[in-house]
């Protein structure tokens, strides 16, 4: 099908995209890569009025490292963008494997990491890897910026704490010890699928791993004591998988991720 | 509206759009370049795959006004002067990666742009590129084999 009437504005300043964003007469959406929001639009699940592209605006394209060794990955970055950026491989390489792992190479040229998770599917990777990673969204509106830790912005299924008015502006990733180890698996019925089951896990070197399974609740679920996996999740049965098959599998791919974390820290 | 200025295989067009005009009816209707197919229009087949900036994307998947400024490539670009076939082509038309032909055009582009920027990919990269495509028709053996040869011809 093809989608209803809207207007498109394409502003190239972060004021004009939250000049825009107030109007709260008419339903107004984002557009930074589009891959969930213009397939609900082709089928008219999704019928906004106004579309602000971020494709344009200043300072939001930006894949820095700051002096304490943090990554900001801006609002209009693409996740094809990420992969391709060495720096991230060897300094991030948790995100660097949740990524390669989303959709197809088509939807990851112009899909974004902050429209990933300003949108949150809870069974996609982002979300989780965002929480294991322990990052920072960063979030301007009408009443200045704010910043909210990943295991604070997921409300439930395409929920986050954003207010109307408000835009995810970037996100923050903090700068992971030497010696740290992480751990990535997930199960598709076919390549680019959206998981059954997945995890991302980070181990500290000295400390617990830090767990954080997606399609097994309305956000991602963290676990920061392996052991307590099966009582931790919540996963519902759907054409898919049982609830029980999800349990199951996130206990295996669970002990799985711990062992190879352990093994990539050298522990 | 909206106005689009792009290049498509190397020609610039311009034109007001409605700004609900998928990219994918822009190039088809617009500028007539039919090549382009449009299997589902919800992101699932692949069929509508282009080339934008030297990376691959679904055209129904994006407005043809977001497009403003790029640089686009469809399978009407590939065949060089006087009908030599781009290397991929060739190797789908060798192996016979095909069946009905109607999602041969997203095929062949999302081989093209995994060869153009990754020569020496892997069986794994390979897959990966070709896992964003749909075939009806199940054709996906000689599809697999077109891809493997396109790459032996392109190293």
């Amino acid at each position: 099908m093809k989608p209803a009437r809207f207007d498109y504005h394409a502003p190239e300043r972060l004021d004009e995209v939250l000049e825009l964003l107030a109007d709260d007469e008419h339903d107004v959406r984002v557009i930074a890569g589009g891959q969930s929001l213009v397939p609900m639009m082709n089928f008219r699940l999704a019928v906004p009025e106004v579309l602000v592209d971020l494709r344009r605006v200043e300072g939001l394209h930006q894949v820095e490292i700051d002096a304490g060794g943090a990554l900001e990955v801006g609002a209009a970055v693409t996740q094809a963008r990420v992969l391709r950026d060495a720096r991230i491989k060897d300094g991030w390489p948790l995100l660097h494997e949740g990524i390669s792992h989303i959709g197809h190479p088509q939807i990851r040229s112009r899909g974004t990491v902050c429209g990933c998770l300003a949108h949150h599917d809870p069974h996609g990777e982002l979300p989780a890897l965002a929480v294991a990673l322990d990052a920072e969204l960063v979030v301007a509106g009408p009443h200045g910026r704010r910043t909210i830790p990943a295991e604070d912005f997921f409300a439930s299924y395409y929920e986050v704490a954003l207010e109307p008015g408000e835009l995810l502006v970037a996100a923050r990733f903090p700068a992971l010890a030497p010696h740290t180890g992480w751990g990535f698996a997930e199960i598709t019925r076919r390549r680019g699928d959206f998981a059954l089951v997945g995890v991302a896990c980070i181990l500290p070197p000295g400390g617990e791993p830090r767990l954080a399974f997606f399609g097994v609740g309305d956000t991602p679920v963290l676990v920061t004591d392996p052991t307590a996996i099966s009582e931790s999740v919540a996963p519902l049965d759907d054409l898919h998988a049982s609830a029980q098959y999800r349990r199951e599998a996130a206990v295996t791919l669970g002990e799985m991720v711990v062992a190879q974390a352990r093994e990539r820290s050298g522990a | 509206m909206p106005e689009v200025r792009v290049t498509v295989n190397g020609e610039q067009y311009s034109a007001e759009v409605e700004p609900r005009l998928l990219l994918s009816d822009f190039l088809r209707h617009r500028i007539s370049l039919t090549g382009t197919h449009v299997g589902c229009e919800h992101g699932i087949c692949g069929a509508c795959t282009v080339l934008l900036n030297g990376e691959p994307v679904r055209s129904c998947l994006m407005f043809a006004a977001q497009a403003d400024g790029a640089n686009l490539q469809t399978i009407e670009g590939l065949a060089g002067t006087e009908g030599k076939l781009h290397p991929v082509q060739q190797a789908f038309h060798e192996a016979h990666g095909m069946q009905c032909g109607f999602c041969t055009p997203g095929f062949v582009m999302s081989v093209v742009a995994l060869l153009e920027s990754n020569p020496e990919a892997s069986d794994e990269e390979l897959m990966d590129a070709l896992s964003g495509n749909l075939c009806r028709c199940t054709g996906y053996a000689n599809i697999v084999e077109a891809a493997k040869l396109a790459r032996a011809g392109m190293r």
